[in-house]
């Protein structure tokens, strides 16, 4: 039963272009199993997903990453699943912050030139996607499609 | 925007990894705190960080962490008294916590005769 659960997806820098598509298709796929989700970004990675998704079809909740930090440090939210996307130490750092902070389940999803070598660096508890994904979203996505939800 | 931007800050090290700049702050502080990611400073600001999350006090300085999602990890000096009070005295209240939480020992009843400190 997933009705009523909550996903959270955590984006990274968008410098790395796998990362939005990706982030629609999880989106879409976790909203058909039932999730309510909510995708979380800094301000120019929200801009590139709203540009994406101008009817809001994939993603109807969107939040300010220093925002969303602060706000489940305070407990006025929290999530069941946590996807953090990342492709650098920045964003592995984000992940292991999320891990900390939140209850929700994490997943991190690892891609980019140096995916293996960055998913090697990930010690605390999170079930790792990892593919070496730049431009092709394919790998990733079939990553994705292995993890039961 | 967090606040610390808009405060006369420092910086010391720049787009570096998490790694990096902890041990900075390890090696360049004359004391060091640990806190957990989500640690509040100043207005609002939330520590992002891979725990163990060391904070250093330099003087009347204390040395940071600051991670952006696009430029990597930078470590930061602010000129704050309060927030060193705030991290000294969290740290007298662990210490407290720890003590209290310890194993209790019993304190053993002075021996009565001198066969009882014998058997001791």
């Amino acid at each position: 039963m997933t009705e009523g659960k909550k996903a959270l997806l955590v984006m990274g820098c968008p410098e790395v272009p796998v990362q939005m598509s990706i982030v629609l298709y999880l989106s879409h796929k976790l909203g058909k199993a039932g999730y309510d989700v909510t995708v979380a970004g800094t301000d120019a990675a929200v801009k590139l997903l709203k540009v994406s998704d101008p009817e809001s079809y994939y993603v109807q909740k969107t939040v300010d990453l220093d925002q969303l930090i602060a706000d489940i440090v305070e407990k006025k939210i929290d999530f069941d699943l946590c996807f953090t996307f990342m492709h650098s130490d920045a964003g592995m750092t984000y992940g292991a912050t999320f891990s900390a902070i939140s209850r929700a389940k994490l997943y991190a999803v690892v891609f980019g030139k140096n995916a293996e070598e960055l998913a090697e660096t990930i010690d605390y508890p999170a079930e790792k996607i990892v593919a070496k994904a730049t431009h092709n979203p394919n790998p990733l996505k079939n990553k994705i499609d292995k993890v039961v939800l | 925007m967090s606040c610390v931007e808009q405060m006369k800050y420092k910086l010391y090290l720049e787009r570096t990894s998490f790694k990096d700049a902890r041990e900075y702050i390890e090696k360049n502080s004359e004391e060091v705190y640990y806190v957990d990611p989500g640690y509040k400073i100043f207005k609002d600001y939330y520590i992002i960080g891979v725990p163990p999350v060391a904070m250093g006090v330099r003087g009347k300085e204390m040395l940071f962490t600051y991670v952006k999602p696009c430029h990597g990890t930078f470590v930061m000096g602010i000129d704050s008294e309060e927030e060193i009070a705030r991290l000294r005295e969290r740290e007298t209240e662990k210490l407290k916590a720890s003590l209290k939480g310890g194993p209790k020992t019993k304190a053993k009843p002075a021996p009565s005769s001198f066969s009882d400190i014998w058997k001791q």
